[in-house]
């Protein structure tokens, strides 16, 4: 090692000594220290997904959709028409824990980018969010600042978020989860991809002047948390949504001229992962001199301006003779293209310094030739501990009136409209389901299509068996959409977990991996993109494995769709799919009995794939007027919600006891067991029975158990009446539940 | 008739209102702000949006913008002019309607459907609606808060300024109907001459019933009508 570099500039760059080595083996010499920068930016896990690229290559990616699959700016998927839905997901964890509010203003910002990159204009976002027990203020004051911060970029900018789902559990407490899936549309034969390409053609920067914001943080969002976090703060950027919107109005302007080749934002790891990506995809090599970057901060260092994440930065490469007319369209936004550089016939990213050579670097080295590890793996000592429940073991079960009581007001089942009722969902005039629903609806305009958008993920089942718990959340996702009558076309997945150089963990993620595939494969969904956010533990205790699905699903015919609530009195309230009383990993457990603990529901890929295809089928034709999937809280809460926002309408069931009715435990694991591949419709007359002549066909199980009307919820097992509420009392404790929370100190 | 949409660089309801103008079968035109001319349009909508970041006040800066000479002339000479959310607070910014605009009660933005009731029907974005109309439009604002003094407050209730007022779905005025802490549940007002009004709903997200509402094309058919009244009174 060099005077320079030791193995504390090592340790501070999150580069191993074999790291280090390699990087001397590919230069042939020893780097300087901005090379050395560089690289650990770009090999930090963040970037190259050196830890999970193995397990990655084994999901489904392709597709008769499919237009673009992973490795660009985002997936797109196409939906007739000479349209695209362009998506992915993305996460914003690290820094929102430090600051809430600009974390996950800048996690919406960066996920809007790639999109509107792919000359794609962003026509919804939907947020995943995990935070620890309302019951501490630190983890109010967490939500409290991302839900802000999330509406406060959206809200701005003008792109309704649509939709999403928020857990709470005491194992996120220290380590917030804020995952962002934004959703646009582009004419396919007009998306741009973030590849350079033909020698001599100018590079341009635009956006924002770039300062020492920042600096590092793709390599903080690669690292454990501790107490000396907080001191991590300047690593978080600051967001600036007008900026973003500028830039958004003007690359989509300027990408319909022609003249641009590719662009690509520039985000983790700033303008040396823009330069080195671009460069790596179009197989060319570049020149940059950064004397040239528009600087926020006078004496700043090549190491800083190549570091830098400052936000609401593009990089493009524009066809040789045509600059006049990409810089006239920013003067038009009051924007400043300004040309950083060339490409060039070269295989290496050239970084000078006012025309002195500061760093040579092949581009592949830092993209493709990231290091790749086989982290070992080994299933931990406590997994069959915790997939084992004893009911008996748990005490007298509660009494079905209490849970139900109890369940409508958890804030993990709750309506979330403290927090979606700061996100503007109603901006671009296209959302027809509103956030609350089971899947996000947006018409897709100029045509008479829609697009269902779902986003899910139940960490507590991964934690209890990963593999299955990862294939429950492609399944939830793509059921969703199916209840809004969308077939599923493309998914896109963020993979939080903890430190991978823990075997245990590393175990998690492949068996998380290996389920996704499965059920991808299974429910003929093909992962177009994604992203992967490992080391999210503090204190070395790490969160739960949350792999968060986001399925994306096209309605040929908008006007099709369904809700979740019921619509009149006097349907028919039908169940499709078994209800097999499963408590295992339960919400109910867990209020009632405080236990996260049991098998997850069991999963049965084609009587899912079966029951999805029926929920749309049915709702293509019209034979039902409601459709809403069972999750968390089971089938009482299920039936309950579709009673909720819907003018009061009641319902009265019978559901058939799961048990024997002697048994203690027969009404709860009716009620609230939370098996899956079950929805919850409602329908009447002719249409009931084709619905049931359907599912018959389908080898679907149909049940009719009960029917809507009158202004309670009442629900009774084996002809026994165990639950009785009035609807506007149960819908005042679940709509009002996180507010009465949230206005605690 | 031709609406002229004026758009602001932080906008964000601009095509939202083009739209929503087609969708009643009218034409629309997007004007940028830097223009000086309105193209000879027969009326003016500010649309919601940030216009210039609004780091400052919301609206403080668009007043500036060449365009809003313009849409001044037009006013001034009675043209129809309505501005939608941020497009009302720049109305209020540039003078062209009196009082101010703070911070929502709750301190927090605020998104979702809301009833206010027609309360004049002279004006050309209320002179299809009758009296006591109950309309159901979305509010999506973080400063929403209609204020002004009470010597102001006493005149435009005295020269029946006020346009829309919040109110429950049966057409009272309750404080829980007022999303934002708006002074006498004011939604809407017009200016003296009545052809200015500014609003903070929505109208232009409510006009299609997919979108859960249709109400808000009543608001803009109410121009069409102004208009034609008014070709026929020639």
């Amino acid at each position: 090692m060099s005077a320079i570099i030791d193995q504390t500039v090592l340790e501070r760059h999150g580069l191993k000594p074999e790291e280090y080595e390699r990087i001397q083996e590919i230069l042939g010499r020893e780097p300087n220290l901005l090379e050395l920068g560089m690289f650990s930016v770009m090999w930090s896990e963040h970037c190259s997904y050196k830890s999970s690229r193995v397990h990655l290559k084994t999901l489904p990616t392709t597709g008769p959709r499919v237009v673009q699959g992973p490795g660009e700016n985002a997936g797109a998927v196409d939906i007739g028409d000479g349209l695209c839905a362009v998506f992915k997901i993305e996460s914003h964890n690290h820094p929102s824990f430090i600051e809430p509010y600009q974390g996950a203003a800048t996690g919406v910002g960066g996920i809007i980018r790639d999109i509107f990159t792919m000359g794609a204009r962003p026509i919804g976002l939907l947020n995943s969010l995990r935070f620890g027990s309302l019951d501490t203020a630190l983890a109010r004051r967490i939500f409290s600042g991302v839900v802000a911060g999330v509406g406060g970029y959206g809200n701005s900018i003008g792109i309704p978020t649509i939709g999403g789902e928020i857990y709470f559990d005491s194992v996120y407490a220290g380590n917030p989860l804020v995952n962002v899936l934004c959703l646009g549309i582009a004419r396919r034969d007009e998306i741009v991809k973030g590849a350079a390409r033909g020698e001599g053609n100018p590079v341009f920067y635009v956006g924002a002047k770039t300062g020492r914001d920042g600096i590092h943080g793709a390599t903080m969002a690669s690292a454990e948390f501790d107490d000396r976090s907080a001191e991590k703060r300047p690593a978080v950027q600051v967001g600036d949504p007008f900026m973003e919107k500028l830039l958004m109005e003007a690359c989509l302007e300027v990408m319909r001229t022609g003249a641009v080749v590719g662009l690509q934002d520039m985000g983790a790891a700033g303008l040396t992962c823009a330069t080195s990506e671009m460069s790596s995809r179009g197989g060319c090599g570049m020149d940059v001199d950064v004397a040239l970057v528009p600087q926020r901060e006078t004496g700043m260092a090549p190491y800083e301006i190549m570091l830098s994440e400052s936000q609401e930065r593009m990089l493009l490469v524009v066809e040789k003779g045509e600059e006049r007319q990409v810089e006239q369209v920013f003067e038009k936004w009051d924007l400043h293209a300004v040309q950083v550089g060339t490409v060039t016939s070269g295989t290496c990213l050239r970084v000078f310094d006012r025309g002195r050579l500061v760093a040579d670097v092949p581009t592949r080295a830092l993209t493709d030739e990231a290091p790749l590890y086989r982290r070992p793996m080994r299933e931990p000592e406590w997994q069959p501990r915790v997939e084992r429940v004893a009911l008996e073991a748990l005490g007298a079960p509660a009494s079905a009136q209490q849970a139900f009581e109890t369940l409508i007001a958890s804030p993990v089942i709750a309506s979330k409209r403290w927090a979606y009722r700061q996100f503007d969902h109603t901006v671009g005039t296209n959302t027809i389901a509103e956030p609350g629903a089971s899947a996000a609806v947006v018409r897709v305009k100029g045509t008479n299509k829609a697009l269902a958008v779902s986003v899910d993920g139940n960490g507590r089942y991964c934690y209890l068996n990963p593999y299955r718990g990862a294939m429950l959340a492609v399944a939830e996702s793509a059921r969703n959409v199916a209840c809004a009558g969308a077939e599923p076309v493309g998914a896109t997945n963020n993979l939080n977990f903890g430190n991978p150089e823990r075997p245990e963990i590393m175990w998690q993620f492949a068996e998380a991996v290996r389920g996704i595939g499965d059920a991808c494969r299974a429910l003929e969904i093909p992962i177009t993109g994604g992203n992967v956010s490992l080391y999210n533990e503090t204190d070395r205790e790490p969160i739960y494995p949350t792999p968060v699905l986001g399925v994306v699903g096209l309605l040929e015919d908008a006007s099709r769709t369904v809700t979740r609530q019921f619509k009149r009195a006097g349907a028919s309230v039908v169940l499709l799919g078994d209800n097999l009383g499963e408590l295992g990993g339960s919400e109910y457990l867990v209020q009632l009995h405080g236990h996260v603990q049991g098998e997850p529901p069991l999963l049965d890929l084609d009587r899912e794939r079966a029951l999805q295809r029926l929920v749309i089928a049915a709702i293509r034709v019209g034979l039902v007027d409601s459709a809403h999937d069972c999750a968390e809280g089971g089938l009482a809460v299920t039936v309950a919600e579709c009673c909720f926002d819907s003018g009061g309408i009641g319902v009265n069931c019978d559901i058939p006891a799961v048990r024997d009715v002697n048994d203690a435990w027969s009404a709860n694991a009716t009620l609230f067991g939370e098996s899956s591949s079950r929805v919850v419709v409602s329908s009447d007359g002719d249409r009931l029975e084709r619905l049931l002549h359907a599912a018959a066909e389908a080898g679907v199980v149909a049940a009719v158990i009960g029917r809507t009307g009158g202004d309670r919820i009442e629900l009774a097992v084996n002809d026994e009446r165990v639950i009785a509420m009035r609807v506007a009392d149960a819908e005042r404790v679940w709509a009002t539940a996180i507010e009465r929370i949230m206005q605690r100190a | 008739m031709k609406f002229a949409v004026v758009v602001f660089p932080g906008s964000n309801s601009d095509r939202d209102a083009a739209h929503a103008v087609s969708v009643i079968g009218e034409q629309a035109e997007r004007v940028w702000h830097k223009d000086t001319d309105l193209d000879g349009a027969d009326a003016v909508i500010l649309p919601g949006g940030f216009a210039h970041g609004d780091y400052l006040r919301t609206g403080a800066i668009a007043r500036f913008s060449p365009i809003m000479t313009a849409v001044s002339r037009f006013a001034s000479q009675g043209g129809p002019v309505l501005g939608i959310c941020n497009g009302f607070q720049v109305l209020l910014e540039a003078g062209l309607l009196p009082g101010a605009m703070v911070r929502n009660r709750s301190v927090k933005f605020v998104s979702r459907h809301i009833t206010v009731r027609v309360e004049r029907t002279d004006t050309p974005f209320t002179a299809a609606c009758y009296e006591g109309q109950l309309l159901r439009l979305p509010v999506a604002h973080g400063e929403g808060n209609y204020f002004a003094d009470p010597e102001t407050l006493e005149d435009i209730e005295k020269r029946r300024q006020v346009i829309f007022r919040y109110t429950d779905d049966r057409g009272n005025v309750t404080t829980n109907a007022n999303p934002n802490g708006s002074i006498d549940s004011i939604a809407g007002i017009c200016n003296r001459d009545r052809n200015v009004v500014g609003l903070m709903p929505h109208p232009e997200r409510a006009c299609e019933d997919c979108l859960g509402s249709a109400d808000g094309r009543i608001v803009l058919r109410s121009v069409v009508k102004a208009f034609a009244d008014r070709l026929i009174a020639r």
